[in-house]
């Protein structure tokens, strides 16, 4: 299995990387004896022994079913899981799957599985996953997120594809969704995306992707987190240079996203995790946004988005109070982030009869891109900031659930692509605010 | 009889004229020290104004709460304030000087007091300064978390939050200052204890079902409504 290892002297990089790394001994040990590989496949798992049996299962039998020219390393960044998911993932044997399916890879096939940490940081996972990748000189790399159930292994071929033979530096995922699962990447994150950057990419936090061995170096060289600065949302700050670095970016179609359970006070890290880096890089990035206008559809393989319309029963009294009492709340808060003009409104939304309670597109853009030029100025403590979006987050919730409540595939898509437009025309908006720094 | 008294009136002022002539020098050392210190103290409060607002010193004492405070008592804003003290500190401290110049015993040992309290001056305005920032950034966050969990009166918390940091900076400052130390401990020890006995009492008797309900917030999943979904963000 493992005669090109063996073949291999130490590299160069191999032995500064082992001088400079944060990597442990055992777990550079078990790469230097994996050597150079093709593909790599990382997980970033926590606690996640229920599914990844499954996931492993799926990744390998992908492999020996598509890839079998190409010597492959399945890399298991795991953060303290304390239910046995590294030993699982290490402990499945690519022998288990020859009887059933008949498959047989010509090169070599490894798993390996390192703690990084006692608690999970998604930060720190990606970034041993792509050391590995630089370490290893992969060429093709995908990273899975072992929270859902229904990955399978076209999953993995849909996002390798297109970087493996096609030259793409990133293929992000679009998904199959309920028209009411992931409201923060249909109200902000893609729009806000797709009027700065000029590229309309779905999912600009991905928790599924490929990306080629190039880019990841790169990333990695950028060295984002040494300040600190790259703590959170280190799948977004991703996405943001390969657009910045004007790498080749795709989507791929999956297929259905399960619905993972969160609790809605989730809502605070999800926005840390997302809009924090999204407005932290705004500062690095102007000389790339300010000067786009309108927006590019990107590449994509599959459709680019498929809405489901089963029934959900949504709280909406609570989104309705609790965004009152933010608006209420906060109001001291927002007199430092907010225009006047602005915070008036809201007010006065915020007094409405739920039937007539209507948060505007129009409204929430400035919002967004007033919370994002506070943000750049630190008018106050900046995860106060983040925080205090919150609340107004759920008021257009609220309003986008009422807007779509009987609307069909196209009809939520029209609503999306109407907010984005939105986003597009009032970006001159968020540049002038940002030119005029006090 | 008429000639003792010419000599004795001369005498005397001959001794005031040299008396006079002893510290008519040192009278102008000291005013000349004052109008030198006013100049000094002039360009420095200048210089500290431009300086603050270079650094936006208005908009970090508007995050603390201390402009609030200064707009209330129709004070100037904390920038202007601030210069405005330090002029008379650095006049005052000219004058003293000056004073001392001029010999007078019981001043000196004032003077000397004087400098020596200085250190400790400065000390209790960066702890009350910096007091008052943490004040604000404790009680805002606390506000927006509580806001965030849906908890019942956030502003009420949070401004639970900030007079318990006040009061916390206040009985070090005046520790730092030496102003009736043993009156602000027992002082302190009161007010600090009796808001935490009261806040107990209030919290598990009064509020029995308030923290129970708190509590099932913060530890346990929230209860949805049946049939409830719930929405994901991403």
């Amino acid at each position: 299995m493992s005669h090109d290892a063996l073949a291999l002297p130490p590299l160069r990089t191999e032995i500064k990387l082992a001088e400079e790394t944060f990597l442990t001994d055992d777990f550079l040990r078990q790469l230097i004896n994996v050597g150079e590989v093709d593909v790599l496949v990382g997980l970033a798992t926590h606690n996640n022994a229920k599914t990844i049996g499954a996931i492993v299962q799926s990744i390998q039998s992908c492999i020996l079913r598509s890839y079998t020219r190409d010597r492959v390393v399945i890399i298991n960044a795991d953060g303290g899981s304390r239910d046995g998911t590294p030993e699982l993932v290490t402990g499945i044997s690519i022998d288990d799957l020859r009887p059933l399916s008949n498959l047989h890879s010509l090169r070599t096939l490894h798993s390996i599985s390192t703690q990084y940490a006692n608690t999970p940081s998604s930060t720190a996972a990606l970034r041993t996953i792509l050391a590995a990748a630089e370490l290893l000189r992969a060429k093709a790399c995908v990273v899975m997120s072992p929270e859902s159930p229904s990955i399978d292994g076209e999953w993995i071929s849909k996002l390798l594809h297109p970087v493996r033979y096609d030259s793409f530096d990133l293929a992000t995922p679009t998904y199959r969704r309920h028209k009411f699962e992931g409201l923060l990447i249909t109200n902000l994150l893609y729009p806000m995306t797709r009027a700065l950057y000029g590229l309309r990419i779905r999912e600009p936090y991905m928790q599924d992707f490929g990306f080629s061995g190039r880019l990841g170096s790169e990333f990695l060289s950028q060295n984002a987190w040494a300040d600190g600065s790259g703590e959170d949302g280190i799948e977004l700050r991703l996405t943001l240079a390969a657009i910045t670095g004007k790498r080749r970016i795709c989507q791929s179609f999956l297929g259905q996203k399960e619905h993972v359970e969160r609790r809605s006070a989730d809502l605070v890290p999800a926005l840390r995790q997302t809009v924090g880096p999204m407005f932290a890089t705004l500062e690095s990035t102007f000389s790339t946004w300010s000067s786009v206008t309108g927006s590019q559809p990107v590449p994509t393989f599959g459709p680019e988005h498929e809405v489901s319309l089963g029934p959900l029963r949504v709280n909406r009294k609570r989104l309705r109070q609790m965004f009152s009492s933010g608006v209420a709340e906060l109001e001291t808060v927002f007199h430092s982030i907010l225009a006047p003009s602005t915070l008036v409104e809201l007010q006065r939304i915020a007094r409405l009869e739920e039937e007539d309670f209507v948060y505007p597109a129009e409204l929430w853009v400035k919002t967004v891109y007033e919370f994002a030029a506070s943000y750049q100025k630190s008018v106050i403590n900046r995860d106060h900031i983040i925080q205090a979006l919150a609340p107004l987050f759920r008021g257009r919730v609220l309003t986008f659930l009422t807007e779509n409540r009987n609307g069909t595939a196209e009809d939520v898509e029209n609503n999306i692509e109407g907010l984005c437009l939105e986003f597009e025309r009032l970006k001159p908006y968020l540049l002038q605010m940002w030119e005029t720094r006090e | 009889m008429k000639e003792m008294i010419i000599s004795e009136l001369s005498q005397a002022l001959h001794e005031l004229a040299r008396g006079f002539a002893h510290y008519l020098p040192r009278l102008i050392v000291m005013l000349i020290l004052a109008f030198a210190g006013w100049a000094v103290a002039y360009f420095v409060k200048v210089l500290l104004r431009s300086l603050l607002r270079l650094l936006r010193f208005d908009k970090l004492s508007e995050n603390t709460g201390a402009s609030q405070l200064l707009n209330k008592a129709a004070l100037p804003p904390a920038s202007e304030v601030l210069s405005r003290f330090v002029f008379w500190l650095v006049w005052l401290g000219f004058i003293l000087v000056g004073v001392s110049v001029l010999g007078i015993l019981g001043l000196q040992e004032q003077v000397a007091k004087f400098f020596f309290f200085l250190p400790r001056l400065f000390t209790a305005l960066f702890i009350l300064f910096f007091g008052l920032l943490a004040a604000g950034f404790f009680s805002r966050a606390a506000l927006l978390a509580a806001v965030n969990a849906n908890v019942p009166s956030p502003r009420m918390l949070s401004f639970a939050v900030r007079s318990i940091i006040i009061v916390f900076v206040l009985s070090i400052v005046f520790e730092e200052l030496g102003l009736a130390e043993q009156t602000m401990l027992v002082a302190f020890g009161i007010v600090f204890g009796a808001l935490m006995l009261g806040l107990a009492l209030a919290f598990g008797i009064g509020g029995r079902n308030l923290a129970q309900g708190f509590l099932e917030r913060r530890f346990l999943r929230p209860k949805k409504e049946e049939g409830e979904d719930e929405l994901s963000a991403l």
